[in-house]
């Protein structure tokens, strides 16, 4: 049985006013991949709290994110985030943030393009408005500009 | 946003209840811990395949609002993870859900919020 995370995440706020859970009832948008995936760019946005060397470490409601470049090795990374255990991720950022893998399947032909640079956020952000109308907006402004065809997202 | 925007995106989570109740355009869904949405740590082969299984979801799901479950097992032998605690700053142990429930409306009272 799938863990169900809504009744955890307010244990997790139970000192807050009821959280308003983000329920889009509407069809999503839409927009189909216009070409194979083997000929595509594709970008990584995470909200594992990934950071990249000296980067300024997040902090609890940080709409902000950070350029991971996709180069970037293990001992380059370290992670800030409140809401998920983050042993494993630590260890292996491969496990929220899959830098490695995505160059792998780049340099095998099963994608594209890995564009360059990856994004990243920490996810434990309580305003959904703080999101919408802040985060979300420059991500994609950055997508668009760096001409990506497809992006993968990893919440945390 | 991003799909409005004219990219095709595609999400890969291990909250099921969340992302049915977020609704994005593609997602894929490992039964995994938070925290491994894309795999085990040092285990680059399963990291491969579960990321190579998600990414065909571009390509394979034609309806918006799509959730493929991916046929991985976290562990076999063990399904444990599921009821324990495993992330700082929630209980210790899952409630019940009667008791959650209940407890979840003695906080809507509170904060004078109808359910």
């Amino acid at each position: 049985m799938p863990v169900e995370y809504i009744p955890r995440t307010r244990e997790l706020y139970r000192a807050f006013a009821p959280y308003r859970w983000v329920v889009n009832t509407d069809i999503p948008p839409w927009t189909p991949l216009g070409k194979p995936l083997a000929q595509a760019k594709l970008a990584l946005i995470g909200s594992g709290g990934i950071l990249y060397r000296d980067q300024p470490r997040f902090h609890r409601e940080d709409a902000t994110y950070r350029l991971i470049p996709k180069d970037a090795m293990e001992a380059d990374l370290d992670i800030w985030h409140f809401g998920y255990k983050t042993d494993d991720a630590r260890r292996d950022h491969n496990c929220v943030f899959p830098l490695a893998r995505l160059r792998e399947l780049e340099a095998a032909g099963v994608i594209g393009e890995f564009a360059d640079p990856a994004y990243s956020f920490m996810g434990g952000i309580y305003s959904a408005r703080k999101v919408r109308e802040e985060l979300a907006p420059r991500l994609a402004d950055e997508l668009k500009s760096a001409h990506v065809d497809a992006c993968l997202l990893v919440p945390a | 946003m991003v799909e409005a925007a004219g990219i095709p995106t595609l999400c890969m989570t291990s909250a099921l209840d969340i992302t049915q109740a977020v609704k994005p355009p593609r997602a894929v869904f490992l039964n995994f811990p938070l925290g491994h949405q894309t795999g085990k740590p040092h285990q680059p082969d399963l990291q491969r395949r579960i990321l190579s299984d998600a990414l065909r979801a571009f390509e394979t799901i034609d309806k918006p609002g799509t959730i493929v479950e991916l046929p991985y097992v976290w562990d076999e032998h063990d399904r444990g993870w599921e009821t324990t605690d495993y992330t700082d700053g929630f209980l210790a142990e899952r409630p019940a859900k009667i008791d959650a429930d209940a407890a979840e409306a003695e906080r809507r009272a509170r904060f004078g919020e109808k359910a």
